[in-house]
């Protein structure tokens, strides 16, 4: 016990009297814009490819864009999402020749991945939706486009919102991988404060209470929303 | 009003329609009737296209609205469809779901005014949305449902949901109403308020297709009885005719199981 409070001691002086704090509010701020913007990235991906998804295929514009979006959403689950960062940090930017902060690597390694996962969890709500409210809408002269929007997407988000939640943690969670490309996040922070001391038990203990306790916010967060969307439903 | 010409429609290797032709005339209260699985629905939604007919034309308002490269969406909005299941927008309230088509519809034609100098109606996306209020609001009085106005349909009883769901209809000023059994999923004790409604609407002059199992509502405001049987149109005439005097098998058959 003595050596763990000694541990501790020499880890909050690290972390407050060195400074350490900053890296880990740096790196706590990079978590959660890279999850953030990834999330939003996804959303819009992901709704997207749902449309083309659950279009009807009539067109063969419609067919070739359906073909295209399975491959990118096989693609996209298809491989750790560790690979996709490699593969996008260290083949694809030199090869198209272009240089990206690796903060803006991993938002859009980010953003290109969840919108994989969305689009599927996207279709499942579509697909729960009642197919006479996409009737009503077209019965009145609605187009596709603009019922799609205004109603089924509406009711299908509410129906979703608890697996986006997930998908929103999950994100979070995975974000510890973003240090394979370079980009400061909480476990870097964590990592470069225990390499200082050789000393990496507490760090790494506190890290994982920091995750913990965001997730379980952002958990709380989700709920309560939930809450709100299900009073709406009951009319008043 | 609506001709049909040569309609057929299969699902798969399912011949539902087998080349019906028929004419429906302005101020007309069509009742098509017949067995459980005859082709009923499928009819009436070729009619508006909501299913697409696998040959044949349907006219209206001067176009052959079965031929994809319409805008059916225009022609949609002359042509109301009324749902067993009401199908009003479970995410908007009364009202919006009554101002929905009308707001997205001036609004488009507003986008269009510049080219066109006979344009007469709102100026501003305001005005629009004012004149869609209105619009609503008078209706829903007309069915003694103005204080539903912000209600959301989850909480209206079925009747009045197939009422606004009529009047929703009613927003476009359409020049015919297709109803596929309006009455089906009611409780016996909203089916008049539903039929009062319809019967309102025929008195002045709205040209109806309806299909329906409520025979009363038939003999009273059907002009014409339209037997449909495994895909064709069997025999049709006036309810007087029809009624006493069928001619076929299968009309006879079915009106002694239904009456
Ligand atoms: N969307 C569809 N896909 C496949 N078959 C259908 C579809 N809609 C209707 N059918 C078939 O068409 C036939 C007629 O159905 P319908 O028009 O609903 O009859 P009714 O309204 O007279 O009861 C039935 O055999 C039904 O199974
Ligand atoms: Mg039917």
């Amino acid at each position: 016990m003595n050596s763990f409070m000694f541990k501790v001691e020499k880890f909050l002086d690290i972390f407050i009297d060195k400074g350490g704090y900053k890296e880990v509010l740096i790196g706590l701020q990079n978590t959660m814009i890279i999850a953030v913007a990834g999330l939003l990235i996804g959303i819009v991906i992901g709704t997207l490819i749902a449309t083309v998804r659950v279009m009807p295929k009539y067109k063969r514009v419609v067919r070739v864009l359906d073909k295209f979006c399975s491959f990118y959403v096989a693609l996209f689950r298809g491989t750790p999402m560790v690979v996709q960062l490699l593969v996008f940090y260290y083949v694809m930017l030199p090869l198209i020749g272009i240089k990206m902060s690796s903060v803006l690597v991993a938002i859009t390694v980010f953003g290109l991945n969840s919108g994989a996962y969305i689009s599927e969890i996207m279709r499942g709500g579509i697909l729960s939706v009642d197919p006479g409210q996409m009737e009503g809408g077209r019965s009145v002269g609605l187009s596709y486009g603009t019922t799609m929007m205004k109603i089924v997407i509406p009711q299908a988000v509410k129906n979703i919102l608890p697996t986006m939640g997930n998908e929103f943690i999950t994100l979070i969670k995975e974000t510890s991988i973003v240090s394979f490309v370079g980009a400061k996040d909480l476990y870097l922070a964590f990592q470069s404060i225990g390499s200082g001391t050789y000393e990496y038990m507490v760090p790494y203990l506190v890290m994982a209470i920091i995750y913990i306790v965001i997730v379980c916010l952002i958990a709380l967060l989700i709920k309560v929303m939930e809450r709100r969307l299900r009073k709406s439903d009951r009319g008043r | 009003m609506i001709e049909v010409v040569n309609l057929c429609k299969s699902f798969g290797d399912n011949e539902v329609l087998k080349n019906i032709t028929t004419t429906i005339k302005k101020g007309e209260k069509v009742v098509v009737i017949g067995p459980s699985g005859s082709g009923k629905s499928t009819f009436l939604r070729c009619l508006n296209c909501m299913e697409d007919p696998t040959s044949g034309s349907i006219i209206f308002g001067g176009e052959n609205i079965a031929d994809p490269k319409v805008n059916i969406n225009i022609h949609r909005q002359k042509m109301g469809m009324v749902f067993q299941h009401f199908n009003l927008f479970n995410n908007k309230t009364v009202i919006e779901n009554i101002m929905m088509a009308p707001v997205y519809v001036g609004i488009k034609n507003l986008r269009k005014q510049k080219k066109n100098p006979d344009y007469t109606g709102p100026a501003t996306k305001k005005e629009v949305k004012q004149q869609a209020y209105d619009k609503a609001i008078e209706l829903l009085k007309r069915i003694g449902l103005e204080d539903k106005a912000d209600a959301y349909p989850s909480s209206l009883s079925g009747g009045q949901k197939q009422r606004v769901a009529i009047v929703r209809s009613l927003a476009m000023d359409p020049d015919v109403i297709l109803f596929d059994e309006p009455t089906s999923a009611l409780d016996p004790e909203m089916v008049g308020e539903v039929l009062e409604l319809m019967k309102d609407l025929a008195d002045q002059g709205m040209t109806m297709v309806v299909v329906t199992h409520e025979m009363g509502f038939a003999r009273e405001v059907g002009t014409r009885i339209m037997f449909m049987d495994e895909g064709r149109f069997v025999e049709e005439g006036t309810p007087e005719v029809f009624f006493s005097n069928p001619q076929s098998e299968r009309a006879v058959e079915f009106l002694s199981k239904v009456l």
